[in-house]
């Protein structure tokens, strides 16, 4: 059917439309709020033929009920009758679901598909209703089936009285589901968010992180069912929390970055077998580490241990007016041309894009 | 074609049956049963499975699946105006429900063959649509998608400037070919002193001034002012074939949905007031009262936000009946003064039935509330004017004045809401530049849609575009040249627009 065209058409101008406003949109945490029931709400330019029409103050109208002058009749409904402010749009809440997001996202950003890795390594099996046959248990009786075979076989001999339209199924017309098992790899993927929430560490910082977390979160979630995700905050020392007190927490006190890094190694060893598992470490900080070092105990971690084990490894410095950033140049200092160090430097909300653009980028 | 189950057949007869005794008179209708996709798909096309590629059918459709999927709406019933007639049911609604949108639908298709102002719509609709989607396809292929596609877009922010009363008229409205004269042709007169008695110099002068005008008139292009933009643009707009055939497509569309625009009220009451009747009298079964009645109550619900055609359609025709069966009409009850003699007022004419047919026959939306919306029916029927009240940010009740009441009825129907727009020169200034009118009845357009309206007719003119208007109670005049939109305040302006409704708006 041609609808199917012009819907298409729809959502191809919507889209582009989207496109266009897309940064302004990312950066509105309010979008993030929704995510629990895994929808979010965007606001969309509807296209509007613009028509003379009039004004303002051609609102109101004619109705019916009780009342008496005076009395109210309701709210104002946007886009009935109120004079919109640019003209042939009017706003539109669409749904999206996060995977449309990512789609998105993606598109945008001109994101490579992520290739898993240990995908030969690993299958599993499952069992899958595919077919069906002539025996079976009972309890895998198709019904629908059988009846409709048993009913031809009526009709066909002659027995069957629309009248009375009892239908007897014989042993000949029953039809049972069959499976077979079928083995996929398996890929399974997991997150650590490491972050800083040493004094230095405001809330706009964490707002940043709060966002970007979400879009690369949204992305994994496209290449990975089941993705799993585990919270690290770190001062001077480090612990596992859950999701909310993650973005809430704020300590004081010195950093020692080293010791985040040492229990997401301990997480990793004792869960994450690395043969079986896409392993995504992502640490966010302003830059500032308690000593140079600290920062030689992270660069050895990252060697020894991470680079042989994780995917790639995420270091996302946001810019504080306390951090020094000497982190970040530690960093590319040593990695500078490796490719499984991918590092990132967020200096406002807008940046957020092009960081996430940074981080997945390379497709790992 | 018919692809009803056996039970909807066997009531489709039952219905048609009864329909027909009663005295409806229709096209052959034919039912068919769909699924609540393809109800949207053919609600988003206007009815019609089959149009042009578009967009805004696509955007509609959505809505309409959108809105039924989170269950706000639900498009019950669905009638095309065509010989025969085809109308939708929606599979798995209940047989109560497809009963009751079977005994309306036949009230529509009486509407449709029986009403004065569809007379002239074209029957083989669902051919012509068909058509046209195919030559629009067809220049979509040699010109590209987005060629014609944007000229389409163009097309349709102007489709409202028709002449919805011309396909009505027979004559044609041609430039009259008499040669203006110069000068008015001087009386012999044989004594001097007689002159200025037989030829009075004031009369002579008035005389040439009113040959100069008729002169000037008949150079003016077009002649009268053109109610019909559309017709003038693709008369004298400079077209491409294809874009000439595009534009008459859209032309004709509007034209053919025009008068369902114009009756709404009236059709929706027609068709409410038959199925009523239909319903509690011939069709109904006792298990199935409750639901119909939940039903009924719902399709006439009052709102206090908003005007709802079913219940006002139907509650004026039931009133219309009453007045004719009771002999409440004419010089002796008009003149009656006495409440209480009005009240029982019973002459036992019985000509309600008669009435409301020859009232389905000739009225339409504005004429018909014009003539029998009355005082006592407003209060009965509680219906007051709103308006927004800006200090609150909400729709109060404004008034229950009847006058207030049903000049706000009028003014919506008239035109359906929407300005009326002329063209008042195709020539303007001498530079082919194209003026257009706004016939000003007390409300300003919208700025900002007006000034992206002027682009797209400045899309199909190809020359500037100039539109006069008044905003604030001044004359503005609007000019688009293809780069931007300039303003111009100017009192000698609201001159240029007609200063007098003409045969549209009648204030009670």
């Amino acid at each position: 059917m041609s609808i199917k065209e012009d819907l298409n058409r729809f959502r191809d101008i919507i889209r582009g439309k989207i496109k266009e406003d897309f940064r302004r949109f990312v950066s509105q945490g309010e979008m993030i709020g929704k995510r629990e029931n895994e929808y979010v709400k965007i606001p969309l330019p509807q296209i509007e033929i613009p028509t003379f029409r009039y004004g303002p103050k051609n609102q109101g109208g004619v109705g019916q009920g009780e009342g008496k002058p005076g009395d109210s009749v309701g709210e104002a409904q946007p886009g009935q009758g109120q004079a919109g402010n640019t003209p042939g749009e009017h706003m539109l809440e669409v749904e999206f679901t996060v995977g449309e997001l990512a789609q998105i996202l993606g598109e945008k950003l001109a994101l490579p598909n992520i290739k898993p890795k240990g995908q030969k390594n690993v299958e599993t099996t499952k069992t899958k209703y595919s077919g069906l046959a002539p025996v079976g248990p009972q309890g895998l009786r198709h019904f629908k089936h059988s009846y409709k075979r048993a009913l031809a076989r009526q009709i066909s001999s002659g027995t069957y009285n629309p009248g009375d339209p009892m239908v007897i199924p014989r042993r000949e017309d029953m039809k049972f589901k069959s499976f077979k098992t079928v083995t996929k790899p398996m890929t399974k993927a997991v997150v650590i968010y490491m972050m800083d929430v040493s004094g230095s560490m405001g809330d706009e910082q964490k707002e940043i992180v709060r966002i970007e977390s979400f879009w690369i979160n949204a992305w994994l979630q496209k290449h990975y069912k089941g993705l799993e995700t585990r919270f690290i905050i770190h001062d001077a020392a480090a612990k596992e929390v859950d999701e909310s007190t993650f973005f809430k927490t704020s300590e004081s006190g010195g950093t020692l970055i080293s010791s985040a890094y040492k229990l997401c190694q301990e997480m990793i060893e004792k869960d994450y077998p690395p043969n079986e598992w896409n392993i995504y470490p992502f640490h966010f900080s302003d830059g500032d580490n308690w000593s140079g070092e600290d920062t030689r105990l992270c660069i050895r971690l990252l060697h020894e241990f991470f680079l042989s084990k994780c995917n790639a490894f995420f270091y996302g410095q946001v810019e504080s007016k306390y951090g020094s950033g000497q982190f970040l140049k530690d960093l590319q200092k040593e990695f500078g041309n490796d490719d499984r160090v991918i590092t990132s430097q967020i200096e406002n909300k807008d940046k957020i894009m092009d960081s996430i653009k940074d981080f997945l980028g390379k497709g790992k | 074609m018919a692809n009803l189950t056996p039970e909807l057949e066997a009531e489709r007869k039952k219905i048609c049956g009864h329909a027909k005794e009663v005295g409806l008179d229709f096209f052959e209708t034919i039912f068919e049963l769909i699924t609540y996709d393809q109800i949207c798909q053919f609600a988003a096309y206007g009815g019609f499975p089959v149009r042009y590629p578009h967009w805004k059918f696509g955007m509609e459709y959505e809505h309409l699946s959108k809105s039924y999927e989170y269950g706000l709406s639900k498009i019950y019933e669905m009638v095309i105006n065509t010989d025969p007639c085809y109308a939708y049911l929606m599979e798995g609604n209940s047989m109560m429900d497809q009963k009751l949108v079977m005994a309306h639908v036949y009230g529509h298709c009486d509407f449709f063959k029986n009403n004065i102002w569809f007379s002239k719509t074209n029957r083989k609709m669902m051919d012509a649509m068909a058509n046209n989607a195919t030559r629009i396809r067809r220049y979509m292929d040699r010109y590209g998608q987005d060629v014609v596609e944007n000229f389409i877009d163009r097309c349709l922010s102007i489709e409202n400037l028709i002449d919805r009363h011309s396909v009505y008229t027979t004559t044609s409205i041609t430039k009259s070919q008499t040669p203006a004269q110069e000068a008015p042709t001087l009386l012999r007169y044989e004594r001097d002193y007689m002159r200025n008695y037989i030829n009075p110099p004031d009369y002579i002068e008035a005389q040439k001034k009113k040959a100069q005008e008729e002169a000037s008139k008949q150079n003016r292009f077009p002649s009268q002012p053109e109610r019909d933009v559309l017709k003038f643009l693709l008369a004298y707009g400079p077209l491409e074939d294809w874009q000439q055939d595009v534009l008459g497509i859209i032309r004709d569309e509007a034209y053919y949905f025009a008068p369902q625009g114009m009756t709404k009220t009236m059709n929706e009451g027609w068709a409410s007031y038959w199925h009523t009747h239909l319903m509690t009298r011939k069709i109904l079964n006792d298990s199935e009262i409750i639901d119909y009645a939940d039903h009924h109550s719902g399709t006439v619900a009052m709102h206090p936000q908003g005007y709802n055609p079913y219940k006002v359609g139907l509650e004026l025709l039931k009133e219309i009946e009453e007045r004719w069966d009771k002999g409440r009409f004419g010089r002796e009850w008009e003149d009656c003064d006495d409440v209480r003699e009005k009240k029982h007022w019973d002459k036992k004419t019985m000509l309600g039935r008669e009435k409301i047919f020859e009232v389905r026959k000739i009225y339409n939306d504005v004429t018909f509330i014009d003539e029998f919306l009355t005082e006592d029916f407003c209060v009965r029927n509680k219906m007051f004017v709103y308006k927004f009240n800006k200090r609150t940010q909400q729709f109060e009740i404004d008034t229950k004045d009847f006058k207030a009441i049903k000049a706000k009825l009028l003014f919506q129907m008239t035109n359906f809401g929407q300005p009326i727009i002329k063209v008042l020169d195709g020539n303007f200034e001498n530079r082919g530049e194209l003026l257009l009118g706004h016939l000003w009845e007390g409300i300003d357009m919208q700025p900002d849609y007006l000034q992206e309206t002027i682009k797209n007719v400045f899309g199909v003119w190809g020359r500037p575009v100039n539109l006069a208007t008044i905003m604030d109670g001044e004359g503005h005049m609007y000019r688009y040249d293809g780069e931007k939109i300039q303003v111009v305040k100017d009192s000698a302006v609201a001159s240029v627009a007609p200063e007098k409704p003409e045969e549209e708006k009648k204030t009670p």
